[in-house]
């Protein structure tokens, strides 16, 4: 059973890429940046008090199942989520949707996707992909961040979409119901944005947002001195890993979101638009910067103060100037 | 991020095959485009970096293993890049009784039933399992 007229596209962001082939297949003309910024794929989050195989956790993205939720939500598209207690029934479920002709997207943990290179499978659990058929006791696969489609025993699909940890994916997948012939662009485009800039600016705890990009910069500075040289490489080394890792990072999410800027401003002739997304590829060059240099301190084992001011100061800066950024965002009308 | 900027620095850090990232970077028009990249240098080394300091553990853990000051379920949830909360969560089973299991003492007494157990969560065979580190096994 294959789903024939399904097509894959690579992305660079698993999520929205997921999105974005699933409206596609629904004849939605969509591209990735505009999924990305309709869904308000990006965010931050710096929970020194959540370790994560021993290292404080740090995301930059929303949670996961968020961005299909809200795009789909935006563009009038009817979809059907699911979560399960039972393996079994997760997998009949899914052959039930294959057999009706639906891809289906899937949140699953990278660590048991065999068809993904060994040195990027970590205990991830919020990666996505979709199923688009079953042939020869195998799933098809289109995973977003690869070239082309891959495939994988029903063992592993279940061990992967059954993983356990933070967040546990709970067997989750999701499928596109109906979709609706009236699509308000102007509408989907401005809600997405408001809604970045809310969770950017707003959140009053200092862990969210662009006052989490801040609190990790201070730590940042504190880790020569509160950490052993090797540790404070492991930290740093695990703040660039879940920067630039799989497409779900830091200076990848500005280039991503910047493009959906540059879209957004061409369709609704926007110019402050476009400046936005100018100066988000600025911004982007900034994060860049800053893992670039994060990666050449491990590497040389410079453990000096002052290499890890210099790194805070890089990272304060980005946070700073994404502030007045998504301020400038924040006020302007679209429609 | 221009195009001729988009990092191609190939790196196969297992020697199974890279990932082609899809990137979006700026053209000569200043238009955002897809590009796919092989690989980035600052990433590759944070990646190296991870893989080091688990293989190092990994090391010192089988030493111990083979010494009989720890079980083979610390090597192997290691290997498994699993902590103790992970495996508990897996095994069904509280911390402390993971904990225990540390034990070679207590291990040799556990049940086929949590063998095997162990033993699909680390996806190996019940006999590489209890046989890891002992000098015929040759693991």
């Amino acid at each position: 059973m294959i789903i024939e007229n399904f097509k894959h596209y690579q992305h660079a962001h698993c999520e929205s890429g997921v999105s974005a082939n699933l409206l596609r297949h629904e004849g939605i003309g969509i591209s990735e940046p505009m999924a990305f910024g309709i869904g308000a794929g990006i965010f931050f989050g710096h929970l020194p008090f959540l370790k994560v195989n021993g290292t404080p956790g740090t995301t930059y993205r929303i949670w996961p199942g968020a961005i299909f939720k809200r795009v789909a939500q935006r563009l009038g598209v009817k979809v059907h989520t699911e979560k399960f207690s039972d393996p079994q029934k997760a997998m009949k479920a899914l052959d039930d949707v294959l057999a009706t002709g639906k891809p289906v997207g899937m949140l699953g943990s990278v660590f048991y996707l065999p068809y993904l290179p060994e040195a990027f499978r970590f205990h991830f659990n919020a990666h996505n992909f979709v199923a688009y058929g079953k042939e020869n006791g195998e799933y098809l696969i289109s995973d977003p961040i690869l070239q082309t489609v891959a495939r994988i025993s029903p063992e592993d699909l279940m061990k992967a979409r059954f993983a356990k940890g933070t967040p546990e994916p709970k067997g989750f997948m999701y499928y596109i119901e109906g979709v609706s012939s009236d699509i308000n662009m102007a509408k989907a485009i401005e809600k997405g944005i408001k809604q970045v800039c809310f969770f950017m600016l707003t959140p009053p705890i200092p862990w969210f947002g662009n006052k989490g990009i801040n609190l990790l910069a201070n730590r940042i500075k504190d880790y020569p001195k509160k950490l052993e040289p090797r540790k404070a490489a492991l930290y740093l080394g695990n703040v660039i890993r879940m920067q630039e890792e799989i497409g779900t990072g830091g200076a990848g999410f500005r280039y991503l979101y910047a493009a959906f800027l540059q879209e957004a401003g061409q369709l609704l002739k926007n110019d402050e638009l476009l400046k936005c997304s100018e100066e988000l590829t600025r911004i982007g060059d900034n994060w860049r910067n800053f893992a670039y240099r994060a990666a050449r301190i491990m590497k040389e084992r410079k453990s000096g103060l002052v290499s890890y001011d210099e790194l805070s100061d890089l990272l304060k800066k980005c946070g700073a100037d994404e502030k007045v950024l998504f301020k400038r965002l924040e006020k302007m009308k679209l429609q | 991020m221009n195009v001729n900027e988009v990092p191609q620095d190939e790196r196969d850090l297992k020697h199974d095959g890279r990932i082609n990232k899809l990137m979006y970077a700026v053209d000569k028009d200043g238009k955002y485009t897809g590009i796919n990249s092989a690989g980035w240098e600052a990433e590759n080394f944070a990646l190296e970096q991870a893989w080091e300091d688990i293989d190092e553990a990994l090391v010192k853990v089988e030493a111990q293993v083979k010494a009989g000051a720890l079980s083979p379920i610390v090597y192997f949830m290691q290997k498994n890049l699993m902590d103790i909360a992970l495996l508990a969560n897996y095994s069904g089973k509280w911390q402390w009784q993971v904990k225990r299991h540390f034990k070679p003492s207590v291990f040799k007494s556990l049940s086929p039933e949590m063998l095997g157990k162990y033993a699909r969560i680390f996806n190996v065979t019940v006999d590489e399992l209890v046989n890891f580190g002992k000098d015929k096994g040759k693991s």
